[in-house]
């Protein structure tokens, strides 16, 4: 679908709002090492795997950023900075931007904020953020679930069905798990909690999906509590 | 009338001067900050191996005494991956620390979703550095992803003090100490840099066959500088990770033109917008690899890299494209080319594409040896072993039979 770069769709939001937004992005302390002008001599966009599959375009953000279009700023914060990669293919930059760290502090920003395009970017996302603020892992065996994977073939059913014996027939000792990637020590997790708990990470996710920011906090006051942590609340 | 030095393209050679290096070497800076009393640096244990990175300063690299960094991808879905890192240093028998107190990077969901921020992440790192420098080893890196992210935090930690200060008094409320490693190492350059001692050990030709390789962004696009470059392997105009690796067991490493391309992870898009991941792995990696080099396989170095391209060729033969190329870590086929079990220890089952003409082309009886992994598999559905111990695995490997 073409991205519409008019202005016209988030008319009805205040261009207070939007330089606000804007200020909180240009104040991350990154902002200074990945954002130093344009040329739009399109490097970035000949190296990026997004811009071949989406209406999307590096350039088009660092030139945003760069010559502080509020209006289309807020726009890409909205309807484009989702479909980046990540990759990081685009340092390449004569100018040393880094327009997929520009989309990163773009992106904490809309989370941080709750916008609701942030919010329908991470839908169905959910239990991967419950799995790695819970665990410490991102990833788990048994997420390895035909319905999970559908396009990746019978193979995932056979893993799935397999799952506890292919798991103990994994020679490490640390592997022999199937809801976390390795063996985590009870400590360790206490220490990663604290460590969610003392940056403010939660409220970013209280403010994307509060039905997980609940169910989190259930899950990590506890376990906090048990090691002797009962000052600890994420409220 | 003016002269001008002529240097015709064949008398040109690419050699990196360190001297002339367009960026700081930020390992100065660490030190720096270590007389500073900001932190801990843990130097690479001697004895270190010694590599050239892209601007030809040089990397230390530990041979052992390493604190294996582990990653959720990997172990959670390619679980041989991290199984064949570990199997190599035992194969040579070295020291080396497969922890529990260590937890992922979080660097996935954060690029994924952007539901963190940089004071966690660099706490995170902080943590995990901590851990290996309590049990005196030295942290090396399994997943790409990790790497480039650790490479980041330790710019920003570097360059804003406001940070550091930050992570510290996290860090006093954990009781660990700061701390930052002399390097920052990916398990695939301890592969690259222990490629001759592989070599010396190889019992499996693999002269017969021809890959292509897959270098993971994060490693040499995140922080350029620090990934493994050599004049000998593409004239240093790209990195040698894996190609080096590859050429010193006998394999022909093919070029094909999508070589910079990334592979279509996404970080999001694999979990949540497959299609995007489906179609570029497909249609710019794998289906130019093919038609350009036509490999028996290729080779990556990376978690998300081995899940995008192996996984994603399901999809792409329903629709009738151009697929069909096993994919494997540069670990596995290090282990394979020592003699290491397909399936006990390289865990082949675990990937999607099929994978067993190229194991035939190297004269490997796979349904021999998928029939002895059964053997254990049934044994332990049975209840008659508990688990599958390293002395299990390594009884049946090619290495022993030869022998």
């Amino acid at each position: 679908m073409a991205l519409d770069l008019s202005t016209n769709k988030y008319a009805d939001v205040s261009y207070e709002e939007k330089e606000r937004l804007f200020a909180e992005v240009k104040a991350d302390a990154r902002w200074n090492h990945v954002m130093y002008g344009c040329y739009e001599c399109g490097i970035c966009v000949a190296a990026c795997p997004s811009a071949r599959f989406y209406d999307f375009s590096p350039r088009v953000i660092a030139q945003a950023a760069a010559r502080e279009d509020v209006d289309l700023v807020y726009t890409l914060m909205n309807d484009s900075v989702w479909d980046c990669s990540q990759c990081f293919s685009c340092d390449r930059c004569p100018r040393q931007n880094s327009p997929g760290q520009i989309i990163t502090i773009m992106r904490e920003v809309a989370v941080k904020n709750g916008l609701k395009t942030a919010k329908q970017a991470l839908e169905g996302y959910g239990r991967i953020i419950y799995k790695i603020m819970s665990t410490g892992t991102q990833v788990s065996p048994d997420m390895l679930q035909p319905n999970a994977f559908p396009d990746w073939g019978g193979h995932v059913k056979e893993i799935s069905d397999n799952l506890e014996v292919w798991r103990k027939a994994l020679p490490p000792e640390t592997l022999h798990t199937t809801e976390t990637g390795w063996q985590i020590t009870d400590k360790t997790i206490v220490e990663l909690y604290l460590i969610w708990h003392m940056t403010g990470v939660m409220k970013l996710i209280e403010g994307v999906d509060e039905g997980l920011f609940m169910i989190l906090v259930d899950v990590m006051e506890e376990r906090l509590a048990d090691a002797g942590y009962d000052d600890v609340s994420f409220d | 009338m003016i002269h001008l030095p002529v240097v015709k393209a064949v008398d040109r050679k690419f050699e990196a001067n360190p001297d002339e290096a367009p960026t700081e070497d930020i390992r100065d800076a660490v030190l720096q900050l270590e007389k500073e009393g900001e932190w801990i640096v843990p130097r690479v244990p001697e004895p270190f191996m010694e590599e050239k990175t892209k601007f030809g300063r040089i990397k230390k690299i530990p041979v052992e005494k390493t604190w294996h960094h582990k990653s959720c991808g990997q172990c959670g879905h390619i679980p041989g991956y991290s199984t064949s890192i570990f199997w190599l240093n035992r194969a040579f028998g070295l020291d080396y620390h497969d922890p529990t107190d260590q937890t992922s990077c979080t660097a996935w969901n954060y690029y994924a979703s952007a539901t963190s921020n940089p004071e966690a992440q660099a706490a995170v790192a902080m943590r995990n550095f901590a851990a290996a420098y309590e049990v005196g080893y030295f942290p090396i890196i399994h997943c790409g992803t990790s790497f480039g992210h650790y490479k980041e935090v330790r710019h920003a930690l570097v360059h804003q003090p406001e940070l550091r200060r930050k992570v510290k008094k996290i860090m006093e409320r954990l009781g660990k100490p700061m701390v930052m490693p002399e390097e920052i190492i990916h398990y695939s350059e301890w592969v690259l840099a222990m490629r001759k001692r592989i070599a010396e050990r190889q019992l499996i030709d693999m002269s017969m066959i021809t890959a292509t390789v897959h270098p993971a962004c994060h490693y040499h696009k995140l922080i350029e500088e620090d990934a493994i470059y050599d004049s000998e392997i593409y004239g240093a105009q790209r990195s040698a990770i894996i190609t080096s690796t590859l050429q010193a067991l006998g394999i022909k490493v093919g070029d094909y033109s999508t070589w910079f391309d990334c592979c279509g992870f996404g970080f999001r898009h694999i979990l949540v917008s497959r299609d995007f991941s489906r179609s570029f792995s497909v249609q710019r990696k794998i289906e130019v690899m093919i038609e350009e080099v036509n490999p028996d396989i290729t080779v990556t170095h990376d978690t998300g890299c081995v899940t995008t391209l192996d996984q994603s060729q399901f999809a792409g033969k329903a629709h009738g494209r151009k697929v069909g190329l096993p994919v494997l870590a540069d670990s596995q086929v290090a282990a394979l080319a020592m003699g290491a079990h397909p399936y006990k220890v390289l865990q082949l089952h675990w990937h999607n594409t099929d994978n067993t003409r190229f194991l035939e082309k190297i004269g490997i009886d796979h349904e021999k040896m998928w029939a002895e992994f059964q053997v254990e598999a049934e044994k332990i559905k049975r209840g008659e072993m508990p688990y599958l111990t390293w002395e299990d695995a390594e009884k049946n490997n090619l290495f022993n039979k030869i022998k």
